[in-house]
């Protein structure tokens, strides 16, 4: 329904629930420049490059001016265009234009925009000195000097994440986008889910590269490599090769065959184990009253942000590695078996929609023996990157298939990719283990108000009914998480996908910054599921003989547990936390830590501390090591002074006096 | 629960108490003379005076016997210039540039004998007569003071001296007899303008918010003050707290709001201390807090200290702060009057605007508008500073114009060797850093929000900078540009990215980088700034440099087509030249210069190569002879 007219350029445009006049402009056909306004952000007017003349009213940023009835607005006229040509100057005054060697060329809206604005020449100097690269993240590099502070990260990261990783800090020409304190990425409580990235028109944060690392392993003839692929990518590359929304699957065997790559696999068949181990383990937890709702752990984004904010959840966190793990483990084992590999050191790589995943590879949690079981994680884009840089013709290529016996996965295995597929996987799992057959009827899906990123589906399986919850976007998951932790959360599982869409929507993804392949990206996904002959993990004909061979026959078993299973553990404690104050004479000496956390603090524990270091200085010396630590997550019952190995809550100084002198005596 | 507080009785038992006072000294306790020590003063006044038996007390108890000295610290009276002031009444004498030691001389002479000490008085220096009190002193006889009135005269902490003297009568009106309605149409007649900068009508801004249907709606005092050299605000949140606290409640009236926001920047500390004192005062007398006069209002007022940004005047910036946001404007709509504090309504009003509420309800909107002129009702503070005689805060009804307030007022242009030479008169910089520089031919402008606006400056908050024929204008338009290329929040590229790159043009400019491009370059960025730029900070920053363009284009033309600087300003065009009728040879120059550029053998002249001067000036200070110079 049309709430008026507004006249662009002399047409006629209705107003159709627009809540801005950039959004009626692009509907006129006129496509207005702009670096921060985004969609699914709020609007935040700080790049003006969106301006237009409204009559009566002067020139005005189309991204924040509602549309009124009657309102003329001219788009293209001479000052428009020589203010925009100069707001564009200004902003690569200041930028690093090292544009051939950027990660972000090709893709870079800075370039694009500057190109079409006709900007031949920027009149202004450099004024800002070279700002440090954090290059201390395993999934992205973060470089100020391409920021143009378009804000795009930062709303993306506390509006839809709900983390506020990064923010902007000082003022004037000093303001940059960094975390807090200018620490590194890696050291807050970024989840790597990369979106950051992804919204990014510049390269001022990129997915953190491999390549040369990889290309490294494919060249040095010690070196067996085996690769394995995501599902999200199947449907995605072909966008940087000119076949957007197509799946390319063959193609991308054949381009990691030319490359170099000794064996071509697919994650979703570690998929399809997923879904094995993960259906078995809720099964069971439903059965023995075990911990519930059970959350899913195949997204890494996911799995930081629960061991940093919900410790207290760990144990609803599935236990089930991620499918990139399990493809990386299981691989690992199936190549032991492998003549072709002839004692040459094995390398693991992944290609993966993710920077996440990256950061996953590094997890203590997952190495074996000291190694981590994947070496190295290219992103969709690093893999089209190579395969330019090898010159191979990709979307001229034959299509070739994936080697045995995990060349391919399920249709289950493969919808993991997006948002909601690995509840279906798990679904179509148990109702063939219940001998239900699925259909319409049996799946509820409940809409939650105003907002999609969060979904709940009724499944009716014979007698047992399961409420089983999709989850987009960490902010979204904090949503189920607190309630979860409060007791309140009714459901059996919660699937978590931190990027929108899910895995099709990652930030290792060709670049599309407005989202608007990850439909396309989906569809095309489905489209695989439903022409897939083995739509069922319980039909893939590889997984029995698999589990016959390594993994002890069944699911759950000891020997999918050692390969197939992993650990989590509480990330809420400060870094580096702990300092020496008086410092040990020799390793005998008794270690006495008192925490000078927030909580501790106000309760008097720096009171305590001094007298404990007196005491020291005048009694116990060089018998006694003094340090301040920091948290110790028992905050209501503080001061907490740990001696040796005995936690004193609620202390004083006289005790914590006392019990040193006990534990030297 | 407190009903219905008596203003009446308070009011009543405070004048009979003051009936019983002889003598009243009053200490200016504003930030200025407090710098120059007049807290020592008030101290020793208090002290001597005991000493010798006099009955002398700070404060007056209506409970017990009335001294018969009162001594009270007060707000900045204005004339910061020539304190430490102190004023004795009902003698009505003023004494300036008190020092300690003067004090045992004011307590034995004025005090007890009743002599007027001479050397104490201050000196009218354009007739050099003495001058016994403010009604003899052109610079306070020329002003109409009314927001500042009492601002000066009474002790700031003393609620019941503000009481004694109708203070809150007027908020009493407001709840009792007006409905919101009727207060925001007498608003309204009175024609009061936001003093904040913009002059947007206050009565229209209250009746915007009145019509808002959200039942929770704030109101904020704008105390971000944070022009150079402006200190309007700071002066009455100092000197008369309690106008504001009064003026909030009847603008929480108007609009329906019960909480507020009083937002002072951290850098004033005496004014947050006042105007929380003020706020705990009023709660603990019944006048803030709920049953309002009486009515089932309710308001709750809390200070909140800004972290010292001046983007943070911005009223989407200043409520961003307030939630403990980073202090960032936002695009508009939605105005912070439609969504402002926590989404709900919200109401910002600056501290002047506040202060001259209380004076309208109760004189009346017909007897406000008669002062000032038609669409700039009643009177406005500036800071006069500068090249003039009198620097300080002054008030006048909008309509008076600049030849009055420089020459009158401020009493005529300083020269560059410090005597007063009103043909020095070069310019004048009105509104600060969004404000831009008039002329001789602007003298006779009766200034107001529109006439001002037309001639290329605003009111903004009412900084005034006198400027004499030395001062260089290139220069003074990169002062504020350097100011607001600091300030900007960074937030929108003209703004961050513009006012850098403006200040660089600048620079070329005075250090002899700039061509005729340089110019128009510059013309064109601040006009980019201006168009495009997010908030109000962004599109006036290039004022300065805009107003002084067009002013002063031959000066900007000589420093970039002859290199040079015609008042010698600029370092970097000046060229070292040696006499060479003075010289004497004595190679003195030659010796101090460090980059060896002076050559020349002795008792012969001397020469300055200007390929290798660094114009470090010291030969110039070296010479005995005056023969080194700058041409």
């Amino acid at each position: 329904m049309s709430n008026g007219w507004v006249t662009v350029n002399n047409e006629r445009i209705p107003i159709e629930g627009e809540k801005n006049l950039l959004e009626i402009i692009r509907k006129a056909g006129i496509e207005l420049p702009t670096f921060c306004y985004h969609s699914e952000l709020s609007i935040y007017g700080a790049c003006r490059l969106c301006i237009v003349e409204v009559e009566g009213r002067g020139i005005m940023a189309s991204c924040s001016t509602p549309p009124r009835d009657g309102m003329k607005i001219k788009t293209s006229t001479r000052k428009l265009r020589e203010t925009r040509k100069m707001t564009m100057e200004l902003l690569l005054a200041n930028h690093e234009m090292n544009c051939p060697s950027c990660p972000k060329e090709g893709s870079c809206k800075l370039q694009s925009i500057a190109s079409s604005l006709g900007v031949s020449d920027v009149r202004f100097r450099k004024t800002r000195e070279k700002m440090e690269i954090d290059t201390g993240s395993p999934s992205l590099v973060r470089d100020p000097n391409k920021c143009i502070l378009c804000g795009d990260c930062v709303r993306y990261c506390s509006e839809i994440q709900g983390i506020g990783a990064i923010d902007f800090a000082y003022r004037g020409e000093d303001v940059r986008v960094t975390p807090a304190f200018n620490k590194s990425l890696s050291q807050v409580d970024c989840v790597n889910c990369g979106q950051c990235a992804a919204v990014c028109p510049t390269g001022a944060i990129v997915p953190r590269s491999e390549i040369n690392e990889v290309w490294e392993h494919l060249e040095n003839e010690d070196c067996f490599t085996a690769v394995q692929i995501a599902p999200a990518i199947r449907t995605a590359l072909g966008e940087m090769f000119g076949l957007p929304g197509e799946d390319v699957t063959g193609r991308i065997v054949s381009a990691l065959k030319k490359l170099g790559f000794d064996r071509v696999y697919s994650t979703a068949f570690g998929a399809d184990l997923t879904v094995m181990e993960e259906t078995n383990e809720f099964l069971e937890r439903k059965r023995n009253n075990g911990k519930l709702p059970l959350f899913t752990s195949c997204c890494p984004g996911w799995v930081k942000f629960a061991e940093q904010s919900y410790p207290e959840l760990l144990e609803n966190l599935s236990t089930c590695m991620s499918p990139q793990a399990m493809t990386g483990s299981i691989g690992r084992k199936i190549l032991e078996d492998d003549k072709a590999v002839d004692g040459r050191k094995i390398k693991m790589v992944s290609v993966m929609p993710c920077t996440a995943k990256k950061f996953e590879k590094g997890r203590d949690e997952l190495k074996t023996g000291g190694n981590p079981i994947i070496d190295n994680v290219l992103t969709t884009q690093e893999l089209g990157k190579m395969i330019m840089q090898a010159g191979i013709q990709f979307a001229e290529l034959r299509p070739s298939s994936m080697d045995l016996p995990m060349s391919s996965g399920s249709g289950a295995g493969t919808v993991f990719g997006k948002s909601g597929g690995v509840s279906e996987a798990v679904i179509r799992y148990a109702a063939s283990e219940a001998g239900v057959k699925l259909t319409e009827e049996n799946i509820a899906v409940e809409k939650l108000e105003g907002n999609p990123g969060i979904k709940v589906m009724t499944v009716s399986l014979g007698e047992e009914v399961y409420k089983i919850c999709t989850v987009q976007g960490i902010k979204n998951a904090d949503i189920v998480a607190r309630s979860a932790s409060e007791g309140k959360c009714t459901y059996d599982i919660v699937e978590v996908m931190a990027c929108p869409g899910g895995c099709i929507g990652g930030a290792g993804q060709p670049v599309d910054s407005e989202g608007v392949n990850r439909a396309k990206r989906a569809e095309a996904l489905e489209k695989i599921d439903r022409k897939e002959p083995v739509r069922n993990t319980a039909e893939n004909p590889f997984i029995d003989p698999v589990y016959k061979k390594y993994l002890g026959g069944k699911a759950g078993s000891r020997e999918a547990h050692d390969l197939l299973h992993t650990t989590y553990s509480s990330r809420k404690r400060i870094q580096s936390s702990e300092y020496d104050l008086i410092k040990p004479d020799d390793e005998m000496a008794l270690e006495v830590k008192v925490c000078v956390g927030t909580s501790c603090f106000l309760r008097g524990s720096q009171s305590i501390l001094s007298g404990v270091i007196e005491a020291t200085e005048e009694d116990f010396k060089g018998r006694v090591s003094v340090k301040a630590s920091f948290c110790r997550e028992k905050c209501d019952r503080g001061p907490t002074v740990v001696v040796r190995n005995r936690t004193l809550h609620r202390t004083n100084t006289d005790e914590v006096l006392s019990e040193i002198r006990n534990a030297l005596s | 629960m407190m009903l219905n507080v008596d203003l009446d009785r308070i009011k009543s038992r405070y004048i009979n108490a003051r009936k019983d006072v002889d003598r009243r000294i009053i200490v200016c306790a504003g930030t200025g003379c407090l710098a120059n020590g007049s807290g020592k003063i008030y101290e020793l006044l208090v002290e001597l005076q005991k000493e010798k038996g006099i009955a002398v007390d700070v404060r007056l108890k209506p409970e017990e016997d009335s001294p018969s000295v009162l001594v009270s610290g007060s707000g900045c009276q204005g004339f910061c210039q020539v304190g430490p002031l102190v004023t004795i009444e009902p003698d009505g004498i003023m004494y300036a540039h008190v020092k300690p030691d003067d004090v045992e001389e004011i307590v034995e002479r004025t005090i007890i004998k009743n002599e007027i000490i001479e050397r104490l008085l201050y000196t009218d220096p354009a007739t050099k007569s003495k001058c016994r009190g403010q009604d003899e002193i052109p610079f306070y006889s020329k002003q109409q003071r009314t927001v500042l009135k009492s601002c000066g005269n009474c002790d700031p902490d003393d609620i019941n001296e503000y009481i004694a003297s109708d203070g809150y009568e007027a908020a009493r009106r407001a709840y009792i007899e007006m409905t919101p309605e009727q207060i925001c149409s007498e608003m309204k007649n009175s024609g009061l303008r936001g003093r904040g900068g913009g002059g947007f009508p206050t009565g229209r801004k209250w009746e915007l918010a009145l019509a808002q249907k959200e039942e929770k709606k704030y109101i904020i005092c704008n105390g971000d003050e944070g022009d150079p050299g402006a200190f309007m605000d700071r002066s009455i949140l100092e000197g008369n707290p309690h106008s504001v606290v009064e003026g909030m409640l009847i603008a929480a009236r108007a609009t329906g709001s019960d909480e507020g926001y009083i937002y002072v920047r951290t850098e004033y500390p005496l004014a947050v201390e006042r105007i929380r004192k003020a706020i705990q005062d009023a709660e603990e007398t019944g006048i803030l807090g709920s049953s309002l006069f009486g009515t089932d209002s309710s308001l709750k007022l809390h200070v909140m200290e800004g972290a010292g940004a001046f983007v943070c005047g911005e009223a989407s910036a200043m409520v961003s702060s307030i939630m403990g946001n980073r202090g960032m404007p936002r695009p508009k709509p939605p105005r912070t009057a439609e969504k402002g504090l926590w989404d709900k309504p919200t109401i910002v009003n600056n501290v002047e605007t506040l202060a001259a509420v209380p004076l309208i309800i109760l004189g009346g909107s017909e007897l406000y508008s008669r002062t000032g002129t038609e669409n700039s009702p009643g009177t406005k503070t500036f800071a006069l500073t500068g090249h003039v005689a009198n620097t300080g805060l002054i008030e006048v009804p909008f309509g008076t114009t600049l030849r009055q307030i420089i020459f009158d007022i401020g009493g005529g242009v300083i020269n560059d060797k410090g005597e007063l030479d009103n043909s020095d008169f070069k310019a004048v910089q009105i509104g600060g850093p969004s404000g831009g520089c008039l002329t001789e031919e602007h003298l006779d402008i009766p200034l107001d929000f529109d006439s001002l606006g037309k001639a290329g400056a605003m009111v903004g908050s009412g900084g005034l900078v006198v400027m004499n024929k030395s001062t260089c204008m290139v220069q003074i338009a990169r002062f504020f540009m350097e100011f607001t290329q600091h300030e900007s929040c960074g937030k929108c590229v003209p703004c961050r990215e513009g006012t850098r790159q403006m200040l660089e043009l600048l620079d070329d400019v005075i250090e002899g980088r700039g061509t005729e491009e340089t110019l128009s370059l510059l013309e064109d960025l601040s006009r980019t700034v201006s168009t495009a730029s997010l908030c109000g900070l962004g599109k006036s920053a290039p004022s300065p440099v805009l107003s002084t363009l067009k002013q002063f284009r031959d000066e900007y033309l000589s420093h970039v087509v002859d290199k040079k600087c015609p008042t010698g300003n600029c370092s970097a065009l000046a060229v070292y030249r040696i006499d060479a009728g003075k010289c004497r040879g004595c190679t003195l120059c030659a010796r101090k210069c460090p980059v060896g550029a002076v050559s020349g053998e002795k008792k012969e002249v001397h020469v300055i190569d200007e390929s290798l001067c660094i114009k470090c000036g010291a030969c110039v200070e070296a010479c005995k002879f005056n023969a080194v110079g700058v041409v």
